[in-house]
């Protein structure tokens, strides 16, 4: 599971039937202190996460238990709004 | 599985109906790997060196609930031994 941060949105008329009302953001990974790191996933969102907000995201078959995923062709969901991260 | 190191918490409201009620941690992947998050089965705390499983497989660890992770804490490790 990795910690990102919500940087845009994706829109898509031509998809799979089963992705078909499903948000698709575009989330870049970023480090426990919040720093950006390099690459960023295209994710499914399952918990109504908003722009800028910080993010827990599942990756692999993994995300497909999340929920209404069950079946569905997808490899990276938003399964949390993170609150806080507390190092120690 | 890796072994790794708990460094800290992330604390998440709204969250996946699997997720309430677990434990995630922060976890630095040893020897100085990225750092993680993993959802805790054993109950570990902070500073613990443990073995982490990923993937597929880290969703085993909850069974029969089928929690949606990809990383778990399954073990706290007490002591390593290894020859150089």
């Amino acid at each position: 599971m990795l910690l990102a941060r919500i940087v845009g949105t994706v829109v898509a008329t031509r998809k799979d039937p089963r992705l078909e009302g499903k948000k698709l953001l575009i989330c870049r990974q970023v480090d426990p202190d919040g720093n950006d790191e390099k690459g960023y996933l295209i994710a499914v969102d399952t918990v109504d996460a908003g722009f800028r907000e910080k993010v827990l995201i599942v990756q692999g078959s993994s995300a497909r238990m999340a929920q209404g995923c069950k079946d569905t062709p997808v490899d990276a969901a938003i399964v949390g709004i993170v609150d806080q991260v507390a190092q120690d | 599985m890796y072994l790794g190191k708990v460094i800290g918490r992330v604390v998440s409201t709204v969250k996946d109906a699997s997720l309430e009620g677990r434990k995630l941690l922060l976890i630095r992947r040893l020897p100085n790997g990225p750092a993680v998050i993993a959802v805790d089965a054993v109950g570990a705390g902070a500073g613990e060196t443990v073995y982490v499983c990923r993937g597929r497989e880290a969703a085993f660890a909850f069974k029969p609930q089928e929690v949606s992770t990809e990383a778990s804490v399954v073990a706290i490790v007490d002591t390593i031994e290894r020859e150089l």
